[in-house]
């Protein structure tokens, strides 16, 4: 009866809310969360902000300084993702289940991009730095680890979204398995993969900024070095710039995914 | 440029001017089988095969249609001769080769010779029209050729030849995600045909298509086999098309082979025994209306 899909759509949204509420309610009444001073101290940190948080005259001198830094930031964030992406696409040819080898190397590689995937980024730096102590390899690494497992997840399921009608056209006019990927699966993989490379890149600008805290080195080590050492205003410089870096390479990377994708 | 000489490609005739073939027709059709299966089976799953003992050959030249109901084994049949699907059992030989014998670089050889077109095209849409009709030189390619997309002058030029063949001129540069469902199924035409088959496998190639499409490449079809000289091997859901274009019709059911025979031997009997009783009247009624 018709009557009663709609009273069942009706009634599993009301379902779906309760429980989104009881969620909501059960978890800030066992933490003890203070919804109403967590509101009015955002307007405290405001005006803490603008009272402090701020550049001045004085901070502009380390802006040569501060530029470096983050340019030694994008640019390691950019060799970090490509590097990552040349082994995730190996890695995504070998788990697809397009043109995948047979299904045990899939399987594995499934396993290792699941594995690089959900070890937490700051993990990762943490494990890397008792190797490689505090330097900018641990960042490096660290992120190259990151990204190695999101970038194979992302490219297998562009892979296997181009699906096997190319790829087997090509092998019945006797091409050989390198020749489909050349000629089928990657010129029709190519744009989405850049799509998702870029993405990366914009992700990772941001947490090497993160990581650097760790590791000391980069931006993220400014950051923290100001911060801590009460110069505020250097400290808000800092993040000025790092957001500026992020608009730009996002700006770039959109204008770049527009052309490519067309 | 030396290296790519050997891939040198056999001019194709163009279909109106070209000359029949050494007299080439129909009655005359030499006896030596170009295709011939033997005892083929097919098992996915235990239970129930997907093809049962299915023999037949084909002669060099001729046009075969596969007909049958969805699910008979139309599709593994074709898949089994050019090896994209491994039989369970039997023998297939191609041109004088038992092919399941076969290894990598001897099947990639075979499969040279064997076009192959399909319901859904099959084309990388990314791509324009020239370089897909051009992978159809890739079974000919060392590794480093194909990977780069080298083709040879002499290659380039057949491949433009046969999109002038197939009326395609103007979306040579195109991408084939422009193109419509029969331009895009004369363009898998080019890429078998750039191959220099002798064989050219059909997976429901209209199944897709409107009738004026699907008529313009049955007629396609037809002047390959009969003017090229082309052996075709096709699956087709449509029997009135079937009794029209094929010189032969092997009748499918359940994986195995319940008619073989000229086209006017297919009376209503046999047709309800490819595709089951109920489809009798319908099937005779749009015989009738169309097989002329």
């Amino acid at each position: 009866m018709p009557a009663d899909i709609f009273a069942k759509r009706r009634n599993d949204g009301l379902i779906f809310l309760a429980v989104v509420a009881f969620l909501t309610v059960g978890s800030v009444m066992i933490t003890q969360y203070d919804v109403l001073k967590s509101f009015t101290s955002i307007y405290r940190a405001l005006a803490w902000g603008s009272a402090n948080f701020y550049p001045n005259a004085v901070s502009m001198k380390q802006l040569p300084d501060i530029l470096y830094k983050l340019w030694e930031t994008v640019l390691m964030s950019i060799a970090a993702t490509t590097i990552a992406a040349v082994f995730a696409g190996l890695l995504a040819l070998l788990g697809s289940r397009t043109i995948r080898v047979n299904s045990i190397f899939s399987v594995i590689v499934r396993g290792i991009a699941s594995f690089f995937r959900n070890f937490p980024l700051v993990a990762w730096a943490m494990v890397l730095m008792l190797a490689f102590s505090q330097s900018q390899l641990t960042g490096y690494l660290a992120l190259i680890c990151g990204s190695l497992g999101f970038l194979t997840r992302a490219f297998i399921e562009t892979i296997d979204e181009v699906g096997n009608n190319p790829v087997e056209a090509l092998q019945a006019t006797g091409a050989s398995y390198i020749h489909v990927i050349f000629q089928a699966v990657l010129p029709s993989a190519m744009p989405m993969m850049i799509s998702w490379l870029l993405f990366m890149i914009d992700t990772n600008i941001r947490d090497a900024i993160l990581i650097g805290f760790l590791t000391g080195t980069g931006i993220g080590f400014s950051f923290d070095l100001y911060y801590k050492s009460f110069d505020y205003h250097t400290a808000s410089l800092v993040t000025i710039f790092g957001a500026i870096a992020v608009i730009i390479v996002e700006t770039i990377s959109n204008s770049i995914r527009r052309v490519i994708m067309g | 440029m030396s290296v790519y000489c050997k891939d040198m490609v056999v001019p194709v005739p163009i279909f109106p001017s070209g000359q029949k073939k050494g007299g080439f027709n129909l009655k005359q059709k030499s006896k030596i089988p170009l295709l011939e299966l033997t005892n083929i089976t097919k098992y996915y799953h235990s239970a129930a095969p997907a093809l049962a003992d299915v023999s037949f050959s084909v002669a060099e030249g001729e046009f075969v249609a596969v007909i049958g109901p969805s699910g008979a084994g139309k599709s593994t049949l074709l898949r089994c001769i050019n090896r994209m699907i491994e039989p369970t059992g039997g023998a297939i030989s191609f041109d004088g080769v038992i092919t399941s014998l076969l290894r990598k670089r001897d099947l990639r050889k075979l499969r040279t010779k064997i076009g192959m077109i399909f319901q859904h095209y099959n084309l990388v849409d990314r791509l324009t029209v020239i370089e897909n009709v051009l992978h159809g030189r890739l079974g000919y390619k060392s590794t480093l050729a194909g990977v780069l997309g080298r083709y040879s002058r002499e290659e380039k030029k057949q491949a433009f030849r046969i999109i002038n063949l197939l009326g395609l001129d103007e979306q040579v540069y195109e991408r084939c995600d422009q193109l419509s469902g029969g331009q895009k199924q004369r363009v898998g035409i080019a890429r078998a045909l750039i191959q220099n088959p002798k064989l050219i496998l059909c997976d429901e190639p209209i199944a897709s298509l409107d009738p004026n499409a699907a008529k313009i490449i049955m007629d396609y079809l037809k002047n390959i086999s009969s003017q090229m000289g082309i052996t075709i091997v096709i699956n087709l859901h449509q029997v009135n098309v079937a009794l029209k274009y094929a010189d032969r019709i092997i009748g499918v059911n359940k994986g195995r082979i319940v008619f073989d025979g000229q086209p006017d031997e297919l009376t209503g009997e046999k047709i309800a025994d490819i595709y089951g009783s109920e489809f009798k009247d319908l099937m005779m009624d749009l015989g009738e209306r169309y097989a002329s």
